[in-house]
């Protein structure tokens, strides 16, 4: 029961439109429910990173810690939406800190698992960094609007 | 053009650097104007500046206007006491598109302080209610702290057929809102691009990308508007100094169809 | 208006018109010599005029020198325009009291300035006036300071019967030949070494009125005809042209061209054309209070597109390299302008040539964007 819905949910994630359904079977066979309280950490920047999420209920910040002051969160995630790309490329760290805000639903999938399957299955990793790499580009495009600081007082 | 003096009534700290300023007509004079039209507002032998009017343009009898104060002539705006004068010219320019735009869905989408000059029309389609179908209020601010009309945006998001989604460029952890530049927001949208108009003020940037967001999303260019800045100075196209291409911005803007202005908008130091 | 008649007045007449428009009250201005030029400054009789001068002007240059014979208006342009009259340089627009914070605007007590009439005006002067008067008092919102001043301004206009090499009103239609109607009185200054004499012409109700009372005899056809020649020959001299054929499009589409880079070598964004261009119209606004700040005033002055001031936006000026400053002055002197009002913004007077002290041409630069230097100064 829990193996059929959560291929539902990852067949039925834009993420995933068109991608093969013997893909879609690869990916279910890493994945898992998982679920964050308020306020707890998914990672920290430096661990190891070797998932990425689809959020499904709730919001997730990502931080960053300066040494003399508090965290500051540079995003925030929402339903539908991916969480950590880290997990794709090497060295496999996470460069920020990610928390839940709110109680928050995910599925988890397992990179390691996946690095592994996209070795052996290039379609699978072609597909897969295809949408990645959209990820990243968005993130890329915010975090240059973010870095002109556009409503400062110059 | 001389200006007309306007007595203070209030003026309202909204964030570390951001006032509004409530002006009393004198007598006899009433406070009219079109949504996204701006004054000139004057402070007697210190300058004259542009400021948008950012008040309710139902309600007349006064005039009301968000300044942030960035130099020597927008603090001795935000420092005049109730009860001094503060010289006003105008309203000038054309504003938002709001009798074209009835019947259609609106998306208001502010950047900063560009939420000043959109404020009118979000309260124009209140109190127009069934003119309009959905209300979307996209707005994004630097910090939590920056936040302009908080409040109100808070109230405005429990109103029927009504959404509002604030963001941050940078949050605390305390803050619980959405962080990420403006145009992260536009995932939450749902949009009826062929039925939306979209009014858009902010940092040019801001606009653009904006503006890039919601052509990608099928909205149409003649119904997408953008509040520009140039100098303005004279405010009535005879000074020269806001010019932007063959624009008078004063008189032939502020607010202008991105199709009309789409040629410019890229050009460096035009 | 009755119909046009021309006639002829022997050149001492000059002083009689002068006194028939000073009998009206008017301020009379028209050129006088003035720091080894001629400028545009208060007549008072004939003697006023700059009789037997002329001037040699080329790209970056200007010189007064002699004629060989007696004429009165035997130069072509000097660095001022009449604007200087309608839109000036610098205007009081008001005082104010300022109490406590509480100001108030005090009535002007200027007596208003008496009606002018301006002596010597050329065709291409009299299409920058009519250019400035769409600009500053035809559209949506008039300028009462130019309006009050060019109401009621008498002109008499004086046809060139020489082009300087700097001039190329031919190409922008607008002279050297006086269009009928356009001014009160209309001059052609002949035969000037022998026995020197004006073909006049009213071209309005008062200026047949103040024509009537000169003594003058009706032109003959030979002598209409001497005239219309030597206008003619003004304009078939001029050596510099500007090709106005999709001018605008040609200004807009090369928005990013390396000539920019070239001329910004050599403009010294001194503003000077902006200044001696006769419809220029940028203005900037001054506020000033004496130390108690109880007195204020606010003037206006003319401004220049060539300032990094002018394109102030908070946060920093919009054009800040001299490439943008002369790309804006010239694009809207030759293109943008047609969008706003229907004409190029330029009549082709040359000024801006003579006073530019780096010597750039508008006429050469245009025909760069076109990739085919014509230099205008080059004998033929």
């Amino acid at each position: 029961m829990e193996i059929q819905s959560l291929e539902n949910i990852i067949a039925e994630h834009p993420f995933f439109a068109k991608l093969d359904p013997a893909h879609i079977g690869l990916l279910v066979g890493c994945a898992s429910n998982v679920r964050f309280e308020p306020g707890k950490y998914i990672f920290r920047e430096g661990e190891e990173a070797n998932h990425f999420y689809l959020i499904r209920q709730g919001r997730v910040s990502v931080e960053i810690s300066p040494p003399q002051r508090r965290p500051i969160v540079v995003d925030t995630l929402d339903e539908g939406e991916i969480l950590g790309w880290s997990w794709l490329v090497p060295p496999y760290q996470w460069r920020f800190h990610a928390r839940a805000v709110d109680s928050t639903r995910a599925i988890a999938l397992d990179g390691k698992c996946l690095r592994e399957k996209c070795e052996s299955n290039k379609e699978l990793g072609y597909e897969l960094l295809k949408r990645f790499s959209q990820i990243v580009g968005g993130r890329l495009d915010a975090t240059r609007l973010q870095l002109l600081d556009l409503y400062a007082a110059h | 053009m001389r200006p007309v003096p306007w007595v203070v009534r209030q003026v309202t700290k909204e964030t570390p650097d951001t006032f509004t300023l409530v002006l009393d007509p004198p007598k006899g004079a009433r406070g009219r104007f079109t949504p996204g039209q701006f004054s000139m507002l004057w402070v007697c032998g210190v300058g004259e500046l542009p400021i948008s009017i950012s008040g309710d343009p139902t309600r007349p009898e006064s005039l009301t206007y968000t300044v942030r104060s960035v130099g020597a002539a927008t603090q001795s705006l935000v420092t005049r006491q109730a009860g001094q004068t503060v010289g006003v010219r105008g309203p000038f320019g054309k504003g938002w598109p709001i009798e074209a735009a009835k019947g259609r869905d609106i998306i208001v989408a502010a950047g900063g302080i560009g939420l000043a000059p959109l404020r009118p029309v979000i309260y124009h389609v209140l109190a127009n209610r069934s003119h309009y179908g959905r209300l979307t209020v996209l707005y994004g601010a630097r910090n939590p702290r920056d936040i302009l009309f908080r409040k109100e945006l808070a109230a405005w998001a429990k109103l029927p057929d009504t959404q509002v989604f604030s963001t941050v460029d940078y949050g605390g952890v305390s803050w619980r809102g959405h962080v990420g530049v403006v145009t992260t927001l536009f995932k939450m949208l749902r949009l009826r691009p062929v039925l939306t108009t979209a009014m858009v003020c902010g940092p040019e940037i801001m606009m653009r990308v904006v503006a890039r967001e919601l052509l990608a999303r099928g909205l149409s260019g003649d119904q997408l508007f953008l509040s520009m800045e140039r100098n303005m100075k004279c405010a009535i196209g005879l000074c020269g100094h806001c010019q932007w291409g063959p624009h008078f911005v004063c008189k032939d803007g502020p607010v202008f169809p991105f199709s009309q202005i789409a040629p410019l908008l890229d050009r460096y130091e035009l | 208006m009755a119909d046009t008649i021309r006639v002829r007045i022997v050149a001492d007449q000059i002083g009689q018109l002068i006194r028939s428009l000073a009998h009206r009250d008017y301020a009379i201005f028209g050129p006088a010599v003035k720091d080894g030029a001629i400028v545009y400054d208060r007549i008072e009789e004939i003697g006023d005029l700059p009789r037997g001068l002329t001037d040699h002007q080329e790209a970056g240059r200007y010189s007064l020198v002699p004629r060989q014979d007696q004429a009165l208006f035997g130069y072509v342009l000097g660095p001022q325009s009449w604007k200087k009259y309608f839109h000036p340089a610098r205007v009081k627009l008001f005082d104010a009291r300022n109490d406590d914070g509480v100001f108030q605007i005090l009535p002007n007590t200027a007596s208003p300035a008496r009606p002018v009439a301006l002596l010597g005006v050329r065709a291409c002067e009299l299409a920058a006036i009519a250019m400035q008067d769409r600009v500053l008092q035809n559209g949506p919102y008039a300028d009462r300071i130019y309006a009050a001043r060019r109401a009621g301004a008498f002109l008499v206009a004086v046809q060139c019967t020489q082009s300087a090499p700097t001039c190329f009103c031919h190409s922008m239609g607008t002279g050297p030949a006086v269009a009928a109607g356009t001014a009160d009185i209309t001059l052609t200054e002949m035969d000037v070494a022998s026995d020197h004499w004006f073909l006049a012409e009213a071209g309005t109700d008062r200026g047949a009125e103040v024509l009537s009372e000169l003594s003058f005899a009706p032109a003959t056809d030979t002598q209409c005809r001497a005239a219309d020649e030597a206008v003619a020959l003004a304009r078939t001299g001029q050596r510099r042209h500007l090709d106005t054929a999709g001018l605008r499009d040609l200004l807009i589409e090369n928005f990013e061209h390396p000539r920019w880079d070239e001329v910004a070598r050599r403009c010294l964004v001194c503003a000077n054309c902006t200044m001696v261009c006769p419809t220029c119209f940028c203005t900037d606004i001054e506020d000033a209070s004496d130390v108690s700040g109880t007195h204020a005033e606010r003037w206006r002055r003319w401004d220049s597109c060539f300032t990094t001031s002018f394109s102030y936006i908070h946060g920093g000026s919009v054009r800040t390299s001299p490439k943008a400053r002369y790309r804006q002055w010239i694009t809207h002197k030759l293109a943008t302008w047609i969008d706003q009002f229907g004409t190029p913004g330029c009549v082709g007077c040359g000024r801006c040539i003579t006073w530019c002290p780096a010597g750039i041409d508008i006429t050469e630069e245009a025909q760069a964007l076109r990739g085919t230097v014509n230099h205008g100064n080059t004998e033929s």
